[in-house]
């Protein structure tokens, strides 16, 4: 609080800061991406509302329910693809901190290979039950559960490109601020894509299966 | 096709054909080209005076975050005058059609407006006045006003502020492309299921209604990860949480609130885009869709995003009263937490839009006493306010005029809140206009506080002051205009009358239509003394020349700096030593002092990337609302190709030598006038009277708070 009765000596007061302060591009990078990823987890709180909402018995409008199409098991496959990548990525970052190109290079490699298969096992759901006639138009239901899984399948394959263009960049260009809080803010969101992932299978594959 | 589109479509144009052009229209097809030939008339001029270069290079690829923040409040200035046209036309259109007598002209059984015309005008004032005006106004301020409060450089991310501002301008290009390329929607500005379904609106208007508003919630959550950023991580060394401005303070609880609610926003129009577009049953009427999730989801952002434009507009009363009061914010603690409250409970009450979901008297209830609850952290502000002005040194300059407003209005829209929040009243005065004359004071509130601080920080940025006298006669003609169109609104509402209708049926409601047209002429009077006080003041500029401390009272750190701002804010990085800065400096006698020492400084570069960005979301938007699906594909591959292309490019800044630093921080202390004393003389110098009636001695003069104007 501002209070003239304490004396101040205008020789002594220390008034001006100058630049030596330095911000750290890192931190603030990050930081603003973590706000990003928290504005990502209240979109999918919403879908998951929408779902919650769109899954009682009349919201499948006498068409299949989740129990009668969910394969937990072969979801389960998707669930370790999309582990294996986050654990990938995890000795990328751990080679970065060596300052090793090619362990950073290898650990993206891996990482992304696996993310194609969690999208590849993805895609061919969709298509084995768009073979059973079980779509989105359907019902009301169905149209829920396609948009929360596929707008998960849209980050996994946003993700990917960026992880690409991180390959690119890791060998073209030496670790700088910018690369390395670019890889730590893909690291992010490539974890918050599994956290998500393990919401939607417990609450879309198992339970659905089970009720 | 996933689903049946009404009407033709090809490949190449989509729906877009030239019958789509409403040149038919006797309101539009004129209007049209006045547009054309003002846009040309403007066009001509840039390149006659050969300001392209300087247009491009100074404005369109600035990432200046005042610069920025002078676009935002342009673009909101503009869209609330197209806002307030769009009022207009409502209110005159009522004023003609009322009664089953009311003659009709240009195509309408009564008055001049058809039904559907009327409803995408109420629509689209609604959309534009929230999101297209107060928000890049509320934005806009924030952008010059919190960098500079916190002793910051720039925002914490520039290009990401240049990107949010223009995809903000794209979205505010493509909602008036609706005025001559198709239509807008017609279901209000929040969208009612299932008359927004392809079934019922086959037309694009609803189109352009959802991606206008993806565009601008996408703007939004950008500047909100940027705001939060900067106040979170660039403030100037010894700028503690306890001595954040208040008006920063606001803004981070504002940002926070649309950091996590934008998204549900997003979510709730894509799921109608996925009706739309992809004939899934999210919200129709059968097939096991929801009606009420949508009312639902759209709400649970609405509520929030209501307390994310009034949460900065109290900020700028917090800031403005201190300063023409002479005294530090009374309760600066109380009203932090009160912020913080307010932006809590704006989760939890968003069900009192629409009590007549019939959801039962216990969760009527809950949300009743919730919406109560936000009357208290909102009367604690009052109080500070009243408090702060308690035997201050006041003195009633037009800011000070519209902060006072705001605080008047702030109390009728309250006070009939609270009316609203019992469910048993709410019932009966459910979509009246009682409910809309209510909304409205709370947004007049905010334009109110938003007039208040563009004169507040006009000097700051241009160095010189608005107008006083023009800002007063404004004030008074738009709170006349304010009375006379809202105090027979709110009488109209107990009479029964409904919102938004196209014939007002009931000839007794006409004496009150005809009261608000008489307003609606005041506030165009009003508008002209706006424009007034701009011509006058730019005139006089030079005789109005602004010192560093614009009102010679003023407390928070932008103050500090020269006015106008230089683009590097600060010249040297000021060491904050109390809560406010500006007012502690003074009142020791350390005004004058200047850092003898000068650094370099490092600055961001200018990048053209953000509006080609911006372009290109417009392009998308235009190409899925007329379900071009080539051109939505390519525009969409742009944008990822241009952010790829940034990120390899990146930015490496460039730096300004201490010399020129210095240099030019000197020229700017040159020019400008001095201000050792407050302009006014009121009072006894020493100014103790505020805080102490007795003798305005030597001890007194001491006081805590007291101004100390001595050498």
């Amino acid at each position: 609080m501002s209070s003239a009765a304490e004396k101040v000596d205008p020789e002594k007061v220390v008034l001006w800061a100058g630049e030596h302060e330095g911000h750290d591009v890192i931190s603030t990078r990050t930081f603003g991406f973590w706000l990003y990823i928290l504005s990502d987890g209240m979109l999918f709180a919403t879908l998951f509302a929408a779902y919650g909402v769109l899954s009682y018995a009349h919201s499948y409008y006498t068409g299949p329910t989740p129990a009668q199409f969910v394969a937990p098991w072969y979801t389960f496959i998707q669930t370790m693809a999309l582990f294996l990548s986050v654990l990938a990525y995890g000795f990328s970052m751990t080679a970065l901190k060596h300052g090793n190109r090619a362990g950073v290079i290898n650990g993206l490699l891996a990482a992304s290979v696996l993310g194609v298969v969690f999208l590849g096992l993805d895609i061919h759901d969709v298509l084995r039950m768009f073979g059973m006639h079980i779509t989105p138009w359907t019902s009301g239901g169905l149209s829920a559960f396609y948009m929360l899984t596929q707008v998960h399948a849209a980050h996994i394959f946003f993700g990917l490109i960026w992880m690409l263009v991180m390959i690119y960049q890791v060998m073209r260009k030496e670790f700088t601020e910018e690369v390395i809080g670019r890889l730590i803010s893909l690291r992010m969101f490539w974890q918050f894509q599994a956290v998500m992932w393990v919401f939607i299978y417990v609450f879309v594959y198992l339970w659905g299966y089970m009720s | 096709m996933l689903v049946n589109l009404p009407g033709p479509w090809n490949p190449w144009l989509g729906r877009l054909a030239l019958s789509e052009i409403p040149y038919t229209n006797p309101i539009l097809a004129p209007l049209f080209v006045v547009v054309v030939v003002l846009g040309l008339l403007m066009v001509a001029g840039i390149t006659y005076y050969g300001k392209w270069g300087y247009l491009w290079k100074e404005w369109l690829t600035t990432v200046d975050h005042k610069k920025l923040g002078i676009m935002y409040i342009i673009l909101g200035l503009v869209m609330l005058f197209r806002g307030f046209i769009d009022g207009l036309m409502m209110r005159t259109q009522q004023a003609m059609a009322v009664g089953p007598h009311a003659s009709g002209m240009m195509g309408a059984v009564h008055g001049y407006l058809t039904p559907f015309h009327f409803g995408q005008i109420y629509s689209a004032h609604g959309m534009i006045m929230i999101l297209l005006a107060a928000t890049p106004l509320l934005v806009g301020i924030m952008n010059i006003v919190i960098p500079l409060q916190i002793g910051a450089r720039d925002m914490a991310y520039p290009y990401l502020n240049a990107l949010g501002l223009w995809i903000t301008a794209a979205a505010v290009v493509l909602i008036m492309a609706s005025l001559f390329v198709g239509d807008f929607a017609h279901n209000g500005w929040f969208g009612y299921a299932p008359i927004f379904e392809l079934a019922y609106s086959p037309g694009v208007g609803v189109d352009y209604w959802i991606w206008t508003f993806q565009l601008v919630a996408l703007g939004t959550t950008l500047g909100s990860i940027n705001f939060i950023a900067t106040i979170v991580k660039m403030r100037a060394p010894g700028m503690k949480w306890s001595r954040l401005p208040m008006f920063t303070w606001a803004s981070l609880s504002a940002n926070i609130i649309a950091l996590t609610s934008f998204p549900c926003l997003q979510v709730a129009i894509g799921l109608v885009a996925a009706d739309r577009y992809l004939g899934t049953h999210f919200f129709t009427a059968g097939f096991g869709g929801n009606l009420m999730l949508y009312t639902n989801l759209f709400w649970l952002w609405g509520h929030p995003e209501v307390y994310f434009v009034i949460l900065p507009a109290f900020g700028m009363i917090s800031e403005i009263i201190p300063t023409f009061s002479e005294k530090p914010l009374f309760g600066y603690v109380t009203m932090v937490l009160a912020t913080f409250a307010i932006a809590g409970v704006s989760w939890l009450v968003w069900l009192h839009h629409f009590f007549t979901m019939g959801m039962g008297p216990y969760v009527s209830t809950e949300f009743s006493v919730a919406t109560m609850l936000v009357g208290i952290p909102t009367g604690v502000k009052v109080f500070n306010w009243a408090f702060t002005m308690y035997r201050g040194r006041l003195t009633y300059t037009a800011a000070m005029y519209w902060a006072l407003g705001a605080l008047f209005l702030l109390l009728v829209g309250g006070l009939t809140g609270m009316m609203l929040s019992i469910p048993a009243i709410n019932y009966m005065v459910h979509n009246s206009v009682f409910v809309v004359a209510h909304f409205h004071m709370m947004l007049l509130c905010i334009v109110y506080a938003i007039f208040g601080s563009v004169i507040y920080w006009f000097p700051k940025v241009f160095g010189y002051t608005l107008n006083e006298a023009w800002g007063k006669v404004m004030f008074w003609l738009f709170s006349a205009g304010t009375a006379l169109v809202f105090i027979p609104m709110f009488m109209e509402g107990f009479m029964g009358m409904t919102r938004r209708l196209d014939w007002p049926f009931d000839p007794h409601w006409a004496p009150y239509l005809n009261i608000q047209v008489l307003g609606i002429l005041v506030y165009v009077l009003s508008i002209l003394a706006f424009v007034v006080m701009l011509y006058v003041s730019i005139r006089d500029r030079a005789q109005h020349r602004a010192a560093a401390d614009a009102w010679g009272t003023s407390r928070s750190l932008e103050w500090l700096t020269a006015s106008p701002v230089p683009f590097y804010n600060f010249a040297v990085v000021p060491q904050v030593n109390a809560r406010d800065e500006v007012a502690w400096r003074r009142e020791h006698g350390l005004s004058a002092q200047r850092a003898s020492h000068y650094d370099a400084i490092h600055m961001p570069n200018n990048t053209g990337i953000a509006i080609i960005i911006g372009g290109l979301t417009f392009v998308l938007g235009f190409a899925l609302t007329w379900r071009i699906w080539w051109l939505s594909l390519i525009s969409l591959l742009a944008i990822i190709v241009m952010m790829i292309y940034r990120s390899a490019k990146g930015d490496p800044g460039h730096v300004i030598p201490a010399e020129e630093v210095e240099r030019m921080d000197r020229e700017a202390e040159r020019t400008m006038p001095r201000a050792d004393l407050p302009r006014h003389s009121g009072g006894v110098l020493g100014g103790a009277i505020a805080y102490d009636s007795g003798a305005a001695g030597e001890g007194s003069a001491n006081l805590r708070g007291a101004p100390d104007y001595r050498p």
